[in-house]
């Protein structure tokens, strides 16, 4: 029995761990980057078509925002600004579940979940001072459009966050690519987003 | 009083096991099935678009000749295209993906299973949606807004099903993979699934995003987006070349998959077959940016060069992509001690006629052609979808020993592979030459000339195909449920 035993093989090595969320994620990253981009290209490709007209300052501009239309530029900007502050929390969730750190991962997430509540909440905002109705013309149908899609974006970050959140306040936290993955969809959302503020709200 | 209640227990039993059965089918997480699911649910589009290609050549054949309205025929066109595409391409392509991809690439199974059975659930309700708005005049152009609504929702949710199978299966291929299979070593098939399905995660959002705007703006303003008219105009390139190409990406994979199978060699110069395969997926770059990239001869060098590269880079690279996997195929038939596999008839012809598609749309983009706006672009299309469901052929009698455990017999699948084949040219090659007839119309052009007779042999090529596709689907369901069984694998032969 012992000589069966020595000659046995030994057992092959372990299979690289292959993160099938985070893949996955990734994946639906680079789909939503296409989605939003190509809307984005749509937005470009209307606002370069209108007519040109004189602005305030003298120069010739294209009469794409209409003149009686003023962007709240600090609920926009401070968006952008809190959605990079998600991105830092949802990286420290992943810190603390490498270091099997329960509480500081849920604070994390708790606090990136808070994040993406205000955002949607200013997004709400924004569109409460511009008070402008969906059908009044070109720019105001692309802009609810546009914007709306980001915020449903935004609504799945949040669901993907409190959803981590309860991972991680039951202590499952053996799993961490569930958590990388929480945070590649912030760094999605946040790159998406500012390149819409960029376009949107700086550009006009 | 025995008797009657072991009757009743019998026929409660099979109640029981016929209601498991479904309840298993319509809450699988298997790969098999779901494929399958996928498949069986694209032959119903298959007989669809055969049917609206039969209806709309015989409107076509005379000028007297006037079964349908002039609304409904606008819908007929747009069930005709969006049914090849969305309803015949797609689901083959993914159905197959799924059923096969994991068993070849030694996963006990598809990662996301159910992300993948909710993209199956997804794309069938966007069936019944575009199917049902269609009908009720609601498709491209369609005079019934509430319908066009539909419409254009129903296409919308069957994008984010097909982007759903599609992020499972390249998850499966990435992730779970044998250990020590590498990205380089997967089977010919595998590699264009996931080719096919990165090019699909890129490009369809892109379409998503144009049909959000239009539904929006289609339900709420109309003002931006041209309405019911606008449609094909900012969504027809979802339907058509060259996204097209990246929907047959598995078919070509197949023929890649196959040939070295009957030379019995190992596929020579694999690396370039894999880089063949990937070239079609250059496709994406002319589709997402939305137009057609037209070779305009004319002007000095410098304009004709301005010209002449994005026209090659965007319809001509696809093309190049096919020939090398068509050429190396050959070559791995010719250096091999080849013997004939039935599955390789039906594929080889099946991807010859997809070239052929595909070298329609290059002519078709070369402006001194003049062939914009004619029937030419409907021909290209037949030639694919037709050419991918021979294809589809081939991968049910090859991989039919796999998922069902039973064989067609070899003169049933070369015989309708051969039949395939004549239906498909004659469905398609009278348009390649009828450039004064209008696309997208059965009665504004002329009807003097060859029209007619045109007109008459493409009605004649789609109820061929037809019968085609009714014997395949018989001969399937018979062979497949009560065939000759076998116990190798269809990998044991390589």
């Amino acid at each position: 029995m012992s000589t069966t035993t020595s000659h046995a093989l030994p057992s092959g090595a372990q299979p690289a761990p292959r993160s099938s969320i985070l893949v996955a994620t990734s994946a639906i990253a680079a789909a939503g980057t296409m989605l939003m981009f190509g809307m984005l290209a749509m937005w470009f490709k209307f606002r370069d078509a209108s007519p040109l007209r004189e602005s305030a300052g003298g120069k010739m501009i294209h009469d794409w925002l209409p003149s009686d239309i003023k962007i709240p530029e600090v609920a926009t900007n401070t968006m952008a600004f809190t959605m990079v502050i998600a991105c830092v929390m949802a990286q420290w969730a992943v810190y603390s579940t490498r270091r099997n750190d329960s509480s500081h991962a849920t604070l994390a997430l708790a606090i990136t979940s808070f994040i993406g509540i205000a955002a949607i909440n200013a997004q709400v905002a924004v569109y409460l001072q511009m008070d402008m109705g969906l059908t009044d013309g070109a720019y105001q149908t692309m802009f609810y459009t546009i914007t709306g899609t980001m915020l449903t974006l935004l609504v799945t970050g949040v669901t993907f966050s409190i959803v981590a959140m309860f991972r991680a306040v039951a202590g499952r936290l053996g799993d961490s690519s569930v958590m990388s993955a929480h945070a590649l969809y912030w760094y999605f959302l946040t790159a998406v987003f500012v390149a819409l503020w960029f376009v949107v709200y700086v550009q006009k | 009083m025995n008797t009657v209640n072991s009757t009743a227990t019998a026929g409660h039993a099979s109640t029981s096991t016929a209601l498991g059965t479904v309840a298993n089918w319509i809450t699988t997480t298997d790969h098999k099935k779901i494929g399958r699911l996928f498949v069986g649910a694209s032959a119903l589009w298959m007989l669809n678009i055969v049917g609206v290609g039969i209806a709309l050549g015989i409107e076509r054949i005379a000028p007297d000749t006037a079964i349908f309205n002039s609304n409904s025929v606008t819908q007929l066109f747009a069930m005709l295209r969006t049914g090849a595409t969305f309803g015949v391409l797609l689901p083959l392509a993914l159905g197959f993906g799924i059923a096969v991809v994991p068993t070849q690439v030694g996963s006990k199974s598809l990662s996301f299973a159910r992300l993948a059975m909710f993209g199956f659930y997804a794309w069938l309700i966007a069936s019944g949606l575009v199917i049902g708005s269609i009908v009720a005049n609601g498709g491209p152009g369609g005079g019934n807004p509430q319908m066009v609504d539909l419409y254009l929702m129903g296409v919308g949710v069957g994008v984010v099903g097909v982007i759903a199978a599609s992020v499972s299966l390249l998850t499966t291929v990435l992730t779970s993979r044998q250990t020590g299979l590498s990205m380089l070593e997967i089977p010919m098939f595998s590699w264009s699934v996931f080719v096919a399905a990165i090019s699909l995660v890129l490009t369809l959002p892109v379409l998503l995003g144009s049909l959000i705007y239009v539904a929006v703006d289609h339900h709420y303003g109309r003002l931006v987006f041209g309405g019911n008219e606008g449609i094909d105009m900012w969504l027809g390139w979802g339907f058509s070349q060259p996204q097209t190409f990246l929907y047959v990406i598995p078919a070509i994979g197949l023929l890649a998959e196959l040939a070295p199978v009957a030379a019995r060699i190992r596929q020579p110069l694999r690396g370039a077959m894999l880089v063949g395969v990937g070239l079609v997926s250059t496709a994406i770059f002319g589709s997402v940016t939305q137009t057609p990239h037209v070779f305009v001869w004319g002007g000095s060098l410098s304009d004709k060069l301005k010209s002449a590269i994005p026209y090659a880079w965007f319809n001509l690279l696809p093309v190049l992509g096919v020939v090398i996997v068509t050429l190396l195929s050959l070559l791995a038939i010719q250096k091999g001690k080849t013997r004939l596999i039935a599955p390789l008839v039906p594929t080889f012809l099946g991807v010859g006629m997809i070239v052929v598609g595909m070298a329609g749309n290059a002519v078709q983009k070369i402006e001194s052609a003049k062939l914009a706006g004619s029937v030419f672009e409907e021909a290209a299309v037949t030639y694919i979808a037709y050419g991918a469901m021979l294809c589809a052929w081939g991968a049910i009698s090859y991989f039919g020993p796999a998922l069902w455990g039973r064989k067609i017999p070899d003169a049933s699948v070369i015989g309708i592979g051969a039949l395939g084949l004549f239906a498909t040219v004659l469905a398609s090659a009278p348009y390649y030459f009828a450039k004064d007839q209008v696309a997208g119309v059965v009665s504004d052009f002329d009807y003097s000339g060859p029209q007619t007779l045109f007109n008459t042999v493409v009605s004649a090529g789609h109820v061929l195909m037809a019968l085609c596709l009714l014997s395949a689907i018989a001969i399937s369901i018979k062979s497949l449920s009560s065939g000759e069984t076998v116990s190798a694998t269809v990998w044991s032969d390589q």
